[in-house]
């Protein structure tokens, strides 16, 4: 059987690789110029919208696992995102006992399906970290140069947030900020006292309607799953999906590029992918080629485009293709608010996050590592879910009776179901997301005796922490249990030590890959020019967060979202002076 | 108005406030609570439908062992005045699916039923089934208690701090179990911040900085506009 999708052109202006935040953006700013756009997803087409593919309000009761977590949707059987870090049909490996841990998103709109919709701008220190701390690299353009790109961004998807001036975490075109829970008005009062900042958190999602075609939030606590409505930004639903409707874009689902074809100048010609229902190989045409696969994809797309040309692959003369891996630090500690125990119930779910967060607040001059953190905060009274007290053999004891009494671990009976809903809505838990050195040895490459069910060569990673993100780790340990306790909780756990790295987690874990095809202006150092354009192939152009110079204590997709506009831009611009 | 009609206006951006969203009646409500049989649907992949089908179809615990965990979970969670135990909210169907789920459990789950037995063939001659309830509960005594349970007792402590997971997890994550509890939430619905009677209950006030910042539920109809700085201006 022949599952092509049967392309309406010979030759496109434009193949997309990827429809996440990068190559999303890139194919409604393409599309809108008028070019013919090719978008080739690996996943498969999907639509909260539709009924037959909402997991938005239901009840735990729906799923026979009560959404506990599967091989392919690690966060949960109602998160949106297929894939995860173990795929079976699509390995990778790791070098040195070293580990790296990769998260995929198969489907249309990539992982921006799952993510926290934590939307916060980098900011002018975040460009320029070697010209501060003398470590990794500067990026080749500033703040400046992005700002307009993220008012832009702002407008277009919607981000609630509050102005604060702060000069390093820039304020953006915001909608207003939903007024925060019980325990984060806790955790403010908590982190007064100790002077760390806690202010309105920043997403991109709608609480009030930005345009005609996306509904309003109605506070469900549910991004994750996807919103019918599309009150939060994913690329599918406010990216992609508008795009096609112009008609200039060929929507290719389930195909798996496997390298970006090239001629004899060694400018690319298209794209060779494997349709994945009918396990045969198809090409496509196109003038000009982004990669938005993810940092990583992006990066094992190039190094196995191999040619005369390219004999280490296609943008990879430096043999920076791969260096530079990086993702964020994450640690994090719990507690419990004795003061929230038997708390009057209500509807407490709001957004699908943190109404609240801590931006990064000192000095790294005065401390012994490089680079900040931001905290998340979690807690209240969130929808019971698959693990929902699990853990009453080891917490109980937390739990007063009137007369001050603590109940012992564990037990049974009438007397535990009493506790549970004691300490129903008492817990609160925070995570540190920092910022990590880049390193030349931190990277991936391809593995030359592995391929995936699709033949194509794999990544093989080899990755390392070093002192500076372990004792931010430290860092962000000290500060959990001083905020925790001066928030009124007890610190639930043990205190992770040195021999867990005060439980930072793996790379990979965070799922902020970046810095693979990083951006520069010296064609020996860097993978890409500050276009995000192939120093060695003009018409190739990467549109995922490869390019990151450095990933700040921020999340990408913003970033993501304003340079693969700015690179957008660019193209339209080249071809209209013929320069491509 | 049903909730798709309802999310319908909200879709349309014009009719998104609280009015709208509390206009339902709790009749409406209440219908979307009845349990579904089946795998869990929602944009399932058909590798997804086929591994829920199966473990659905297949069987790992025997009769014998289903009738011992329906006995052991309304220990765990009895009926009281609140709400009914464990078996009536289905919780033994909701184990056996996660012992074939999450199989990594299966040995220490299955191996913790029979020691159970034979705990009770060494004290009274028969199955854990067989004997009456106060000397299942002189068993049970020994092993609920985790800080306080004989070390000799570790396996049987090891196999009920499992169960009264499984038990307590499957039971909130039930309708019965979320009357319970008193969860409010998975509807739509406006918030407009921690009510007032309960931030007096615990002595606590929005910071006046951002009072005029915060969301106001009457602005949810209408398009924003900034000015030039990127000030909220309408």
């Amino acid at each position: 059987m022949n599952f092509q999708i049967k392309p309406s052109k010979d030759s496109y202006d434009v193949i997309i690789v990827g429809s996440g935040a990068g190559g999303g953006m890139a194919t409604k700013i393409l599309s809108e110029a008028g070019l013919s756009v090719a978008v080739v997803e690996a996943g498969g087409d999907w639509d909260p919208a539709k009924e037959e593919d909402r997991t938005q309000l239901r009840f735990p009761w729906e799923s026979p696992r009560r959404g506990a977590s599967t091989q392919i949707r690690p966060f949960g059987d109602f998160d949106a995102a297929i894939g995860g870090w173990d795929m079976p049909d699509e390995p990778y490996t790791r070098k040195n006992g070293t580990q790296f841990d990769w998260f995929r998103s198969r489907m249309l709109g990539g992982r921006t399906n799952h993510w926290g919709r934590i939307s916060l701008r980098f900011g002018p220190d975040d460009f320029k970290r070697k010209s501060i701390d003398g470590l990794g690299d500067d990026w080749p353009i500033g703040y400046d140069e992005i700002k307009p790109y993220y008012d832009k961004v702002d407008r277009l998807i919607g981000v609630f947030g509050s102005r604060e001036g702060m000069r390093n975490e820039p304020d953006g075109n915001f909608l207003p900020p939903p007024k925060p829970r019980l325990h984060e008005m806790f955790l403010m009062k908590g982190a007064k006292k100790i002077n760390v900042p806690i202010i309105p958190s920043r997403l991109s999602i709608l609480t009030r309607p930005i345009n005609k075609d996306r509904g309003v939030c109605f506070f469900c606590r549910q991004c994750n799953r996807g919103c019918q409505v599309y009150a939060d930004f994913s690329s599918s639903t406010c990216l992609v999906k508008p795009a096609m409707k112009s008609g200039q874009v060929d929507l290719f689902t389930h195909c798996m590029v496997r390298k970006v074809t090239s001629d004899d100048s060694g400018l690319a010609t298209g794209v060779s992918y494997v349709d994945k229902r009918d396990m045969k190989e198809y090409k496509l045409k196109g003038r000009i080629v982004v990669l938005g696969a993810s940092a990583c994809e992006s990066a094992r797309i190039m190094l196995n485009s191999k040619s005369k040309v390219h004999p280490d692959g296609m943008g990879n003369s430096s043999g920076m293709v791969g260096r530079y891996l990086h993702d964020s630090t994450g640690a994090s500690r719990s507690g419990i608010i004795p003061e929230l125990m038997h708390r009057k119930r209500y509807n407490e779910d709001g957004v699908g996050g943190m109404h609240i967060y801590t931006p990064w607040w000192l000095d790294n001059k005065k401390l012994d590592f490089a680079r900040g953190y931001h905290i998340e905060f979690g807690g209240g009274m969130n929808m019971p879910s698959y693990g929902f007290g699990s853990n009453m053999d080891a917490v109980r004891k937390h739990i007063l009776d009137e007369f001050g009494q603590p109940s012992p671990n564990g037990g049974y009976g009438e007397g535990l179901k009493r506790d549970i809903r004691a300490m129903y809505g008492s817990t609160v838990s925070m995570s540190g997301r920092g910022e990590s050195v880049p390193q030349y040895d931190n990277y991936c490459e391809i593995d030359p005796t592995t391929v995936d069910k699709f033949g194509i060569p794999v990544l093989r990673f080899h990755y390392n922490w070093t002192d500076n993100e372990i004792k931010q780790a430290k860092h962000m340990q000290d500060t959990f249990e001083e905020l925790l306790i001066n928030s009124g909780a007890k610190l639930l756990g043990t205190k992770p030590g040195v021999e867990t790295q005060y439980g930072l987690l793996a790379p990979g874990r965070i799922i902020h890959e970046v810095g693979t095809t990083r951006m520069g202006s010296n064609p020996a150092t860097s993978v890409v020019n500050s276009n995000c354009q192939a120093h060695d192939c003009k018409n190739l152009f990467v549109a995922d967060a490869g390019p990151f110079v450095s990933q700040a204590d921020k999340n990408p997709t913003w970033t993501i979202l304003a340079l693969s506009w700015r690179t957008s831009d660019f193209i339209i611009k080249e071809l209209n002076s013929k320069n491509l | 108005m049903n909730r798709r009609e309802n999310l319908k206006l909200l879709f349309a951006g014009s009719l998104g406030t609280g009015l709208v969203l509390t206009a339902c009646s709790p009749e409406e409500k209440l219908a979307d609570l009845s349990p579904k049989i089946g795998g869990t649907p929602g944009g399932r992949v058909p590798e997804e439908v086929e591994r829920d089908n199966s473990l659905l179809s297949g069987r790992f615990l025997t009769d014998l062992e289903m009738e011992q965990v329906k006995i052991l979970v309304d220990i765990v969670i009895p009926k009281d005045d609140v709400s009914p135990g464990a078996s009536e909210a289905k919780v033994p169907d909701y184990i056996e699916f996660m012992l074939k789920d999450q199989p990594g459990n299966q040995t220490a789950f299955r191996g913790g039923l029979m020691w159970l037995n034979l705990e009770a063939y060494e004290r009274f001659s028969k199955s854990f089934i067989e004997i009456s309830p106060s000397q299942r509960m002189e068993l049970i005594e020994e092993i609920a208690w985790p800080d306080k349970a004989k070390t000799e007792m570790g396996t049987g402590v090891r196999f009920f701090n499992l169960l009264r997971n499984m038990t307590v997890s499957g039971f909130y994550t039930s309708e019965i179990g979320f009357k319970d509890i008193g969860y409010a939430g998975n509807i739509p619905n406006v918030w407009e911040g921690v009510p007032q009677d309960v931030m007096d209950q615990y002595g606590l006030s929005l910071d006046e900085k951002y009072q005029s910042v915060y969301l106001k539920s009457e602005d949810r109809g209408t398009i924003p506009d900034w000015d030039d700085q990127g000030n909220l201006i309408a």
